[in-house]
């Protein structure tokens, strides 16, 4: 696999903010790229890096092996889905999709067929002829997009281009897009502050956390082994449990694991005299909240030595038993322990 | 809650308030009425009465107005070559006033909406404003004085040695005269300089309301600065240059102090209205001059329109 982009610590300040500090990162050819993280974390202001919309303060951009960090966005071969879609409400739907072959003076005849064919590629076509104030934002989403892969670039690059779609038409999108990046198999770099859609979209992740990227790894990687705490929290959000709390549990092993977290669905609920193997971890508490969700429900516990931990449980098991103010235990295999690094050492890798 | 309502108001104005919130026809017209008022009659109604002075005509020997429906007076206006002379002296201004503001407002309304700083665009508006605090004719005259032929002006390009070019600049047939203070030219400027806020300001709000993103896309799309400029940028200021070409168009067709305070002799529109209402006592004639400016600039209005110019409205 070639190397589609290249960051080589990179680092972009806004007065006294790094907004990115000392990124390094490879993203390969081909691949549908996440990057996560909440906002101000500076995921966004990498995907501008890349297009072109901001010059690091230091540290080189790479794409295609080549030094692009000089390079204005119209000499990048880079297209951008904008989070606010940013069609042009001067033109009609067709006109914003040749915008792009318009400029490179391609003739009249060749851009109206080709916008048509990529108005046909996202089931537009019928819109060619209206004004974008005139769609819905699905469709000025879809627009956007054919706009953006009209040039065949070799990386889209997409700001949180779901963000402003309801849940369903984000589902339906989240298909679609996953389907458009393998048959194109061009390289899509997604900006997202939901995990539930990096999880289900990208061949790899990297978490973003105050301008650093906390881990890069695969969807089930990130899921099943966090590296950090906020990598842990963020993604799924799982109990971290550190400290004293962390000590007893581990119990001999304890040096080895000064903070480990594990998912609210791997925590069985139990009554309190429930005994229980010895292969488990297990502790007692109170519960102070329940939230239905449907398929599951999540049990919020407060420990009697202060931590508040949440239990996931499919509705049926625990149905009417436990509610509020019960007492009750949390008891977890060792297998479902993820032990995670302290945060000053995930800093300074 | 509604115990301290009742406590806080009468209920003869808690029962008005309810009348009022469930009729919203009737609040409305309650809240037209009174500029309904004014507009309608004050405001259109002394200018129809002006107008229907324009289908009347003064008599040639009593110099009295005679009141009977005729096409006269505009007869006069559209066929005596003066007439005409006028029109077209005054016309030729507007636009060139027209296409000098949006030539000079446009580079500052995209360094307002787009470059400046919170700080430095509250500074380009008060300086843009700043000279509309002050009395015009004040600053007409001060135009004067600054073209006169000692004046600031002249002594200035005198001492960089530029004497020479104003010179050759003021033999120019047209533009040209004695000095700048009696040439069309030294009158453009007066009129640029006075109407040059009117641009700037509906342009930068304009720009202002063009996403910044918009101008990503279209760089991101591989429009360089050039390109971009022309399909975005220009198009979107289109309505903010429509707004503020109506302004310099129509203030400029209307005026008469700029044009009898400096500048050459020929008559522009507005200094024939006011002769012919004031010293002429051609009640009729003034009228039908006074329609002129009305008629071309729903003339531009509706090329603006064709062309465009309000589609993004």
């Amino acid at each position: 696999m070639t190397t589609a982009i290249e960051f080589r610590d990179v680092t972009k300040c806004y007065g006294n903010v790094r907004a990115v500090d000392g990124v390094r990162l490879q993203i390969e050819a081909g691949e549908f790229f996440a990057m996560l993280g909440p906002s101000g974390s500076g995921k966004t202001t990498c995907l501008r890096l890349i297009a072109g919309f901001e010059a690091p303060d230091s540290g080189q951009i790479l794409l295609d092996d080549n030094a692009v960090t000089a390079l204005p966005p119209y000499e990048r071969d880079v297209n951008t889905v904008f989070q606010d879609y940013a069609l042009f409400p001067h033109m009609t739907v067709l006109e914003n999709v040749a915008y792009g072959l318009r400029v490179r003076k391609v003739s009249r005849a060749e851009q109206q067929r080709r916008a048509l064919e990529m108005l046909a590629l996202v089931k537009l076509d019928a819109m060619a002829p209206r004004r974008p104030h005139q769609l819905s934002g699905g469709q000025r989403q879809r627009v956007s997009l054919a706009r953006a892969l009209i040039n065949q670039p070799r990386v889209l690059l997409l700001d949180e281009p779901l963000g402003a779609l309801d849940l369903k038409l984000r589902e339906e999108m989240q298909i679609e897009l996953k389907n458009l990046q393998r048959r194109l198999g061009i390289t899509f770099v997604f900006v997202t502050h939901d995990q539930g859609e990096a999880l289900s979209m990208a061949d790899r992740i990297a978490v973003f956390d105050r301008g650093r990227i906390e881990q890069l790894d695969t969807p089930r990687g990130l899921y099943t082994r966090p590296n950090t705490a906020f990598v842990a929290k963020f993604v799924g959000g799982a109990n971290v449990i550190e400290g004293a709390l962390a000590q007893r549990l581990a119990g001999g092993a304890s040096h080895d694991a000064p903070a480990f977290a594990v998912r609210a669905e791997n925590i069985l609920l139990g009554d309190v005299r429930n005994s229980a193997a010895t292969d488990v971890m297990r502790c007692e508490g109170t519960i102070v909240d329940v939230q239905y969700h449907g398929a599951a429900s999540r049990y919020q516990v407060r420990l009697s030595s202060g931590e508040l931990l949440t239990a996931a449980a499919p509705d049926s098991i625990h149905q009417a038993h436990w509610r509020v103010d019960s007492a009750v235990s949390l008891s977890w295999s060792r297998d479902a322990v993820m032990p995670l690094q302290a945060a000053a050492a995930s800093n300074s890798t | 809650m509604s115990a301290t309502a009742a406590a806080a108001h009468p209920a003869w104005l808690r029962r008005a308030s309810t009348f009022l919130y469930c009729r919203p026809t009737f609040y409305v017209l309650l809240l037209l009425i009174p500029p309904l008022l004014w507009l309608g009659t004050v405001y259109i109604g002394s200018l129809f009465a002006l107008l229907a002075n324009s289908f009347y005509a003064i008599d040639e020997f009593t110099a009295r107005i005679v009141y009977e429906p005729t096409l006269a007076t505009f007869r006069q206006v559209i066929t005596q070559p003066a007439h005409l002379d006028i029109i077209q002296r005054t016309l030729l201004m507007a636009v060139a006033v027209t296409i000098a503001c949006a030539g000079i407002a446009l580079p500052i309304a995209i360094y307002m909406a787009r470059y400046a700083s919170s700080r430095m665009k509250a500074l380009f508006y008060v300086g843009i404003t700043l000279p509309m605090w002050m009395s015009y004719l004040v600053k007409v005259y001060a135009w004067r004085l600054i073209l006169a032929k000692q004046g600031i002006l002249s002594w200035l390009l005198e001492s960089i040695g530029f004497d020479r070019v104003l010179d050759a600049v003021l033999q120019l047939p047209g533009v040209g005269g004695p000095s700048l203070a009696s040439s069309y030219l030294g009158m453009f400027v007066v009129f640029v300089y006075m109407w040059l806020p009117y641009m700037i300001l509906p342009l930068a709000a304009a720009l202002e309301r063009v996403p910044e993103s918009l101008l990503q896309a279209s760089a991101d799309l591989g429009a360089r600065p050039r390109q971009t400029f022309w399909h975005v940028t220009l198009p979107l200021a289109v309505p903010g240059l429509a707004a503020g070409s109506i302004f310099t168009f129509s203030l400029t067709l209307g005026d008469y102090i700029i044009p009898s305070v400096v500048g050459a002799p020929g008559y522009f529109i507005g200094m024939m209205v006011y002769q012919q209402q004031g010293t002429a006592g051609n009640l009729p004639l003034a009228a039908a001059f006074s329609v002129v400016p009305i008629v071309l600039i729903m003339i531009y209005l509706s090329l603006a329109k064709r062309a465009g110019a309000f589609d993004a409205l």
